[in-house]
């Protein structure tokens, strides 16, 4: 058995067997990621991550993790479309990175950077993620019961038939969508005032592509450049209300379903910077 | 976001041609194939003759495919009163912006006549008290590893050997040359695929660029480095694992501090197929990696990759040459990449503003000798494989390099002209005549990737006997024996700070 410092170099430790941590069940496979070695240290994410892969590889559709405590890139290019991966505790940062198909559920709250590139598949947290989520995902789907940070759905891109969705319970801080080229991101705003604002500054800044909607209130000095503000129409009400349902099937919650008091950023052109260069060369 | 009114052109005030083609009538066999080339269109067929019509670049296009041989591409220089600051360049640059009010665009390397330390190294050869080395008649060893050689050998009392630690994953090349990162999208296919069977031909690496992994390139995996840019554009779990290598992008030479923008013209059917991206649309790298604030960051991106390829190949971080290249390269290490390169100023592009080519950046000479002693003292030098980019002109820029401190290094320009780039700095046009830099279908066919092919695979072939030549005049017999070496450099210039940074002797300097 193999552990690692700080470095992420290999140090030699006692005889620990991480394959111990591993508890077989009918239909599912339970892994302890709380399990400690001789010396009082909790696994490494290598290790745990490591453990997933093996118990991927033979096949097993059902995982459970149990006891994370912040280990970091858990299931990252994951790609079995049957897998399901059930997290208890608080999974660390990129969870579900590169994620190809699996649906991931956490009972807990994640942390920053939750399906980083994610190309397919299904994150469900039943808590709040923070930071950047869902940085540059094309496909997929992300429900968040809570609140998320700063900088989610950046650079979310939408391509031939997939396109990535985001449904957020709670609010959002600051650049949520910037640099948005495809998808949508939803934010309910279920804990707060429906006449207040869930979401901080520069929304949407050099959006060129999706659309965000918000339950609430947003002041044009909160855009950032490049979007736009509007009412939701009739239309976006079909498109939204299969994204609200998702959500209350996950959470087994109810959203009211009042548009009057939704707004939808979208943005202003798909080539914002078109006129900002002089190609002439000289 | 600036808003321009569509400016009302006034000819006499835009800034004049700078060349003109200019065709000799007696020669001319008025068979057209100058016109129809020009991808500029700055030809015409009128009256019975061919004529210059304006907005010629001096690409060479219609001189190089008359039959006739009749067409001479001239610099138009009387048109500005000589004045030795407001030169001919800054006064261009003003005429354009106060037409456009955009900011400008361009590509390729500089073209400011900096001043090239590598210009101003000696190198070294063995005489009498050590003997040099004929590398055609016996070994000399241009092998080289790509991978953090972090393994540890101990030799026990009793004489046996002792792999104390495994060395981490390493990908060989045959020859301290990287082809480097140039994707689909600033490139066409035809280039791209040139490149990459070049690669595979010399055994060596080449980069798959930001804009992803064409299907059609699978066969060349074992011999691409992918890349994982600000824009994550075309990144995938298959993209990552199909890989000998993968490399974070953080900055490039040219444009350090700056994304990518691909226009939307030249996202095409393809570009949008690899890229992962809507057909038509701005292609955006953000200028930042939005997971990346910090050294931190950057290790868990790092590491991310690295349980994403399974620990199987290693990755890589290139950053243009800053100001504190020395401590983000440390930074870097110790985050622990794999491999480095370091991108110097002058390095080349598909398209940036102007003002970040000309003005942003240092020189890779003074970039990588910094590198290399900053890790050295650190004691890191020795985890890592360091690449050095940005302009290597010839095997000359390339021994001076290594002698410098890199372990091999990153050409792009070079294999461009030798497939028919002639470096008019227009690749952000997207309508390169010779079909290297475009989507045009019309121009894109104008490349053969087979010739391209063939002709980098000699360019890099007689680099290396080249390098082998001046090996073996050093008395050296393996190119891992020059890496670092500055003590087989001297500097021939005029400025001793410049030498004593880069931890090179003047010339005249020896060891007593």
């Amino acid at each position: 058995m193999t552990a690692y410092d700080v470095w992420g170099e290999r140090k030699k430790v006692g005889p620990f067997d991480p394959t111990t941590a591993i508890e077989r069940k009918e239909g599912c496979v339970i892994i302890h990621a709380d399990r400690r070695d001789e010396d009082g240290r909790l696994i490494h994410y290598k290790v745990l991550n490591d453990l997933v892969r093996q118990i991927m590889l033979e096949g097993q559709r059902h995982i459970v993790l149990d006891g994370v405590m912040g280990h970091r890139y858990i299931a990252s290019t994951a790609n079995r479309k049957d897998l399901y991966i059930e997290i208890h505790g608080t999974p660390g940062n990129n969870l579900g990175a590169f994620l190809d198909g699996p649906t991931i559920e956490v009972f807990g709250n994640a942390q920053d950077m939750t399906g980083n590139t994610m190309n397919s598949g299904k994150i469900i947290i039943h808590g709040n993620a923070w930071d950047v989520t869902g940085l540059a995902a094309r496909g997929g789907t992300l429900l968040i019961k809570g609140n998320t940070g700063y900088r989610v759905g950046i650079h979310m891109k939408e391509y031939a038939g997939t396109k990535p969705t985001m449904v957020i319970g709670g609010t959002s801080k600051d650049y949520l969508g910037e640099y948005m080229a495809g998808g949508t991101i939803v934010v309910l705003n279920l804990n707060g005032k429906v006449d207040g604002s869930p979401v901080g500054m520069h929304l949407g800044a050099g959006i060129h592509g999706g659309k965000i909607f918000i339950r609430g209130r947003v002041e044009p000095h909160q855009l950032g450049p490049g979007a736009v503000i509007n009412q939701v129409g009739e239309e976006d009400a079909a498109e939204l209300d299969p994204l609200v349902a998702q959500f209350e099937h996950a959470f087994k919650t109810w959203v009211p379903r009042d548009w009057g008091m939704w707004v939808k950023i979208s943005p202003a052109s798909s080539r914002p910077f078109s006129g900002h260069y002089d190609p002439t060369s000289i | 976001m600036p808003q321009h009114a569509s400016p009302k052109r006034r000819m006499e005030l835009e800034a004049p041609d700078r060349f003109r083609p200019v065709v000799d009538h007696e020669l001319c066999k008025k068979c057209k194939k100058c016109v129809s080339e020009c991808s500029y269109r700055a030809l015409e067929f009128v009256d019975g003759a061919v004529k210059p019509i304006g907005g010629c670049v001096a690409c060479g296009r219609c001189l190089s495919v008359c039959p006739a041989q009749c067409i001479e591409i001239r610099q138009i220089q009387s048109m500005f009163p000589p004045h030795a600051n407001f030169n001919e360049r800054v006064r261009r640059g003003i005429m354009s912006q106060a037409t456009t009010g955009g900011v400008l665009l361009t590509s390729c390397g500089t073209d400011i006549p900096y001043p090239v330390m590598f210009d101003e190294l000696l190198l070294d050869a063995a005489q009498v008290t050590n003997p040099a080395i004929d590398p055609l008649r016996e070994v000399v060893e241009t092998a080289t590893f790509v991978g953090g050689r972090k393994g540890r050998l101990e030799v026990k009392e009793n004489g046996h050997l002792h792999i104390e630690k495994e060395p981490g994953p390493m990908v060989a090349m045959d020859m301290p040359i990287m082809i480097g990162h140039i994707s689909l999208g600033s490139v066409s296919y035809n280039a791209q695929k040139a490149l990459f069977a070049a690669a595979k031909e010399l055994n060596i690496l080449a980069g798959s660029g930001e804009g992803g992994l064409h299907k059609d390139f699978n066969v060349f995996s074992q011999n691409l480095v992918s890349e994982v840019a600000s824009g994550r554009f075309g990144v995938t779990g298959d993209y990552l694992k199909r890989t000998a290598a993968v490399e974070i992008k953080i900055g490039q030479g040219a444009k350090p501090g700056h994304g990518g923008h691909l226009p939307g013209e030249k996202v095409s059917a393809l570009i949008s197929q690899t890229r992962m991206i809507p057909l038509g649309t701005d292609a955006l790298s953000p200028y930042p990696h939005h997971d990346i604030y910090s050294i931190e960051d950057l290790q868990q991106l790092i590491s991310v990759v690295k349980e994403a390829t399974e620990y199987k190949v290693p990755i890589g971080v290139k950053i243009a040459a800053v100001h504190n290249v020395g401590a983000i390269a440390s930074g870097i290490v110790r985050a622990g990449a794999d491999f480095i390169t370091i991108d110097g100023f002058r390095g080349g592009t598909g398209s940036t503003p102007r003002i970040i080519r000309d003005h942003v950046g240092l020189p890779i000479e003074v970039a990588i000798s910094v590198v290399d002693q900053r890790l050295t003292k650190e004691g890191l030098r020795n985890r890592v494989t360091v690449f050095a980019g940005g302009s290597i002109r010839s095997s000359a820029d390339m021994i001076k390099a290594i002698a410098l401190g890199a372990d091999a290094v990153m050409v792009c320009t070079a294999a461009m002209v030798a497939m028919g780039c002639r470096v008019c700095q227009q690749c952000h046009r997207g309508v390169c005549s010779w079909g290297i830099a475009t989507q045009r279908e019309e121009l894109v066919s104008r490349l053969d990737p087979e010739v391209a092919a063939a002709r980098v695979v000699r360019l890099f072939r007689s680099w290396n006997e080249e390098l082998k030549e001046i090996l073996g005049a050093m008395g050296i017999d393996s190119v891992e024996s020059l890496v670092g070496n500055r003590d087989r450099l001297r500097y021939f210039g005029p400025n001793s700070k410049i030498a004593e940074i880069m931890g090179v002797k003047h010339v005249g300097e020896g060891w007593g």
